[in-house]
């Protein structure tokens, strides 16, 4: 088994399991990203893989080589933390190049790679500044380098972006995608947040509850989420209650009681069908995001026309839309 | 064993072995003594005695008055330190820490020499062997402590809270004393008990300018032992002082940690202070710090009707009163600085290690065990060591580095102050970090903690310095021989005697020693921030 295989790993504190049987595999050369609500166990599993945090049980193993009672420096993993964990006493270069002074580098090939890497981050010529000086995307990219730097054979990103703004971490989620395909390095990425998920993934595991619910090709992943909880997740918001029989005011979408999904994305207008009245209407990215309510049923879909607040329009779901989905 | 769990081993048994051998056991012959057979029947023999009563009661009444005019002095000083940014802000500060450090026998020089100014050794206004003396130079010393402790949380409490008192229809006074005070109040609370704590403790001030009828339980204590050779009535009272000391560090130590509660910096820019506010707050600050230094300086000068040197020149002269002269005094005292303050590094870093990453109850042991020292006063410390250090098999007082250990043993609470809470102030994740990136748990220490804690080794190293310099207390119980006199030893006699030209050498000796002493306290200042300004031990 090339690459990082984690199974059956649990973790827990002070008798609270946060880690619960997970199992994991990420092939040399891609991007795995960890989604999933915080508290929900995903830095936690990077730390455990990091060998920052005990494992109760379970296994990791690197190329089918067990890790346990291999020291986190040892390891020659990459972890980017969540508020970067900057060096405050050293500058831009010296923090860079930290890794490659651990693994034993001479000065002057350390100097050229240093330099490499920070050209790689767009940062060239940053190396002397001290890193209190730095902007929040820059302090990102030096992190980002930092871990680069020593060529880990994984590297693993904690909410990277987090803490900047939603246009710098577009722009960065994109630069960095395309960075970590260049390389063709291997890389779990953490993040609460669905759109940067789907950005970055070759594929995606939603976790909940110390678990892994879901993981799959984001494709997979969005059109069949199978869990309420990771419909959630990964950002659909078009969750139906069935009754008894099935049915609800949309019609009957199930042979039970239960919970479906109705993908927006799946959902078009049409004046000969269901009716259905507008009760919000919000732009989002350019495109007409439409409220409408079907009896009791609240629905979000993208209007391809022109509709106001108050509106009765047509709704015509798609035979695909209903997805049928469990409810932990 | 690997030489990662031999360090460790080491760390804890280095300190612990210190301060066992230099601090418990004679801490415990103290109490071992004043609990038993001669040392009891006193000790029983002290609640019936008038003058234990009075000794007891002017310690008491002596400290209490000194910190409520301490914490009066001060509150405004810390006002304009904590809400306004002037010109000459970071002078101001680091010029009122200065007194803090000075040594009690210059303290003591400088207003002796101020009553001799002004002429209030005699007649009506007489300073001299009064408690105002005491008293004002008590001020002296603790206006500082309260400048920074209070001022620093005064700087982290939100102005928005007073500014919406104000709109809501309070004026200055009300505002200040509805919304400030309280807001205030643990951190006045913390400096006070301090204060107190160091005025009941007081011992060169009180020798000094207390004359021979105002007596303490320290300088009583000093008095049976090293005058009457009665060791019995002293270990009695320092078992009584012991106690007591003991209590108020439990105190002050609660008070301390509440101080750390609700604070939040403040986004706001500071505002410029109104000439009128500078001025009154200099004045105040200048006439109570400034004043008795600058008349020490002038009298150090002072020759007959003009001034010269000579006094300094005379430094080299050895007195019939002294085994050596001044100057060799002083190069004792600064070779003893530097072994205590090495002594001090060495113990007090290991301990800070073992207690900011040591198990957990080891841990506490330690922050607690080598911090006692600081409570303890330097008078229990030295009675101590002279009374259990003079047996075999532990004869060390012929040694003459029983007085930088000594010296080491206070120095170690400061170094530890200023250690600790920068060690515990640099983020887990740095050192998370750098373990990933391939450095091994010492090269982490190496790379991470050291680098980082780095100035806050230098503050601490200036403290143990400027700390042995002046320490006063406990080495006047070591044994007196020509090579362990101290500096702050011979000004004590030279000022103890009478004479024109023993008092212009004692004024020059002490100019010198503040000098010295000053310099530590410009590079606490100027070592005391860190980037964005984690690093500051608290006085």
């Amino acid at each position: 088994m090339n690459g990082l295989t984690v199974a059956g790993v649990s973790v827990g504190f002070d008798g609270t399991p946060v880690l619960d049987g997970v199992d994991l595999a990420v092939a040399p050369g891609e991007v795995v990203v960890l989604l999933g609500p915080s508290g929900c166990g995903k830095t936690t599993l990077l730390r455990a893989v990091a060998g920052l945090e005990p494992t109760l049980a379970g296994t990791i193993s690197w190329d089918g080589v067990d890790l346990a009672g291999v020291p986190p420096h040892e390891r020659g993993f990459g972890l980017m933390f969540q508020d970067h964990a900057l060096f405050p006493h050293r500058d831009v270069a010296g923090n860079v190049g930290f890794g490659l002074r651990m693994a034993g580098m001479p000065e002057a090939h350390r100097d050229e790679r240093v330099g490499r890497v920070l050209d790689l981050v767009g940062l060239s010529g940053f190396g002397p500044r001290s890193v209190a000086t730095l902007s929040g995307g820059e302090a990102q990219r030096v992190a980002l380098a930092r871990s680069l730097a020593p060529g880990p054979r994984l590297l693993m990103l904690d909410e990277p972006l987090g803490s900047l703004d939603r246009a710098l971490r577009d722009r960065l989620v994109d630069e960095l995608g395309v960075l970590l395909r260049r390389l063709g390095q291997a890389a779990i990425h953490v993040t609460h947040d669905h759109d940067e998920a789907f950005a970055l993934a070759d594929r995606i595991a939603v976790m909940a509850d110390g678990r892994i619910a879901r993981i799959g090709t984001p494709a997979a992943v969005w059109s069949d989420p199978r869990t309420v909880a990771v419909a959630r997740s990964v950002g659909h918001r078009n969750l139906v209650s069935l009754g008894a029989d099935g049915s609800c005011a949309l019609g009957r979408l199930g042979s039970g009681p239960g919970t479906v999904l109705v993908r927006g994305d799946r959902l078009t207008l049409g004046d000969d069908a269901l009716p259905a009245r507008v009760t919000g209407v919000a732009f989002r990215n350019g495109r007409v995001e439409l409220a409408v309510s079907v009896g009791d049923i609240a629905l979000y879909l993208f209007a391809d026309r022109a509709v106001v607040r108050g509106d009765t329009v047509g709704l015509r779901i798609a035979g695909d839309a209903v997805v049928p989905l469990a409810d932990s | 064993m690997t030489a990662r769990r031999l360090g460790g081993a080491v760390a804890v048994a280095l300190p612990a072995a210190f301060l066992g051998v230099f601090f418990l056991y004679p801490v415990a012959a103290i109490v071992g003594r004043g609990l038993t057979g001669e040392g009891l029947d006193r000790l029983t023999g002290l609640p019936g005695s008038a003058s234990f009563r009075s000794v007891a009661w002017f310690t008491l009444w002596q400290a209490l008055v000194s910190t409520v005019l301490t914490v009066l002095i001060a509150l405004p000083g810390a006002h304009l330190l904590a809400r306004f940014r002037f010109r000459g802000r970071a002078a101001l500060r680091a010029l009122t820490t200065v007194p803090f450090v000075l040594p009690t026998v210059v303290v003591g020089s400088a207003f002796a020499a101020l009553f001799d100014r002004f002429g209030l050794d005699d007649g009506a206004f007489r300073m001299r062997h009064t408690v105002w003396a005491i008293l004002a130079a008590h001020v002296f010393f603790n206006v500082a402590v309260v400048l920074r402790t209070v001022g620093a949380f005064w700087e982290g409490l939100d102005p928005a809270v007073e500014e919406q008192a104000r709109v809501l229809g309070a004026g200055p006074w009300r505002t200040f004393w509805l919304v400030t005070l309280p807001r205030l109040w643990p951190a006045v609370a913390a400096a006070a008990s301090i204060v107190f704590l160091f005025c009941t403790t007081s011992f060169g001030v009180i020798l000094i300018l207390g004359g021979p009828t105002r007596a303490t339980l320290e300088t009583e204590i000093w008095r049976h032992a090293v005058w009457r050779g009665d060791l019995a009535s002293a270990t009695a009272l320092a078992v009584v002082q012991f106690v007591a000391v003991l209590a108020m560090v439990v105190v002050t130590n609660r008070l301390m940690r509440q101080r750390a509660v609700g604070q939040r910096p403040s986004a706001r820019r500071p505002q410029r202070p109104t000439g009128r506010l500078l001025g009154a707050n200099l004045a105040l600050l200048a006439t109570v710090l400034l004043l008795p230094v600058a008349v020490l300086v002038e009298r150090s000068l002072s020759v007959g009707d003009g001034y010269s040197l000579r006094h300094y020149g005379a430094l080299s002269d050895r007195v019939n009163l002294l085994p050596v002269s001044a100057l060799v005094a002083l190069r004792n005292s600064l070779l003893f600085a530097v072994v205590a303050t090495a002594l001090a590094l060495v113990v007090g870093g290991l301990a800070s290690l073992v207690v900011v990453h040591g198990r957990g109850w080891v841990s506490r042991v330690f922050d607690l065990g080598l911090m006692l020292p600081l409570g303890v006063s330097a008078v229990t410390l030295g009675f101590g060591m002279l009374i259990a250090l003079d047996d075999p098999p532990l004869d060390l007082r012929t040694s003459r580095w029983l007085v930088p250990v000594a010296h080491a043993l206070v120095g170690i609470p400061f170094v530890m102050r200023t250690l600790v809470p920068t060690l515990r102030s640099i983020d887990d994740r740095l050192r998370e970090a750098a373990a990933v990136l391939g450095a091994s748990p010492n090269r982490v220490l190496r790379e991470i903690d050291l680098p980082i804690a780095g100035r806050a080794v230098a503050v601490g190293a200036a403290f143990a310095f400027a700390i042995s310099l002046g320490e006063f207390g406990a080495t006047s119980f070591l044994p007196r021989q020509p090579d362990r006199l101290t500096a702050p030893l011979a000004l004590f006699r030279l000022l103890g005697t009478p004479g024109d030209l023993l008092r212009g050498q004692a004024m020059a000796l002490a100019v010198v020693l503040m000098l010295l002493t000053a310099t530590c306290v410009l590079v606490i200042e100027s070592r005391g921030r860190f980037g964005s300004g984690v690093v500051r031990g608290d006085l």
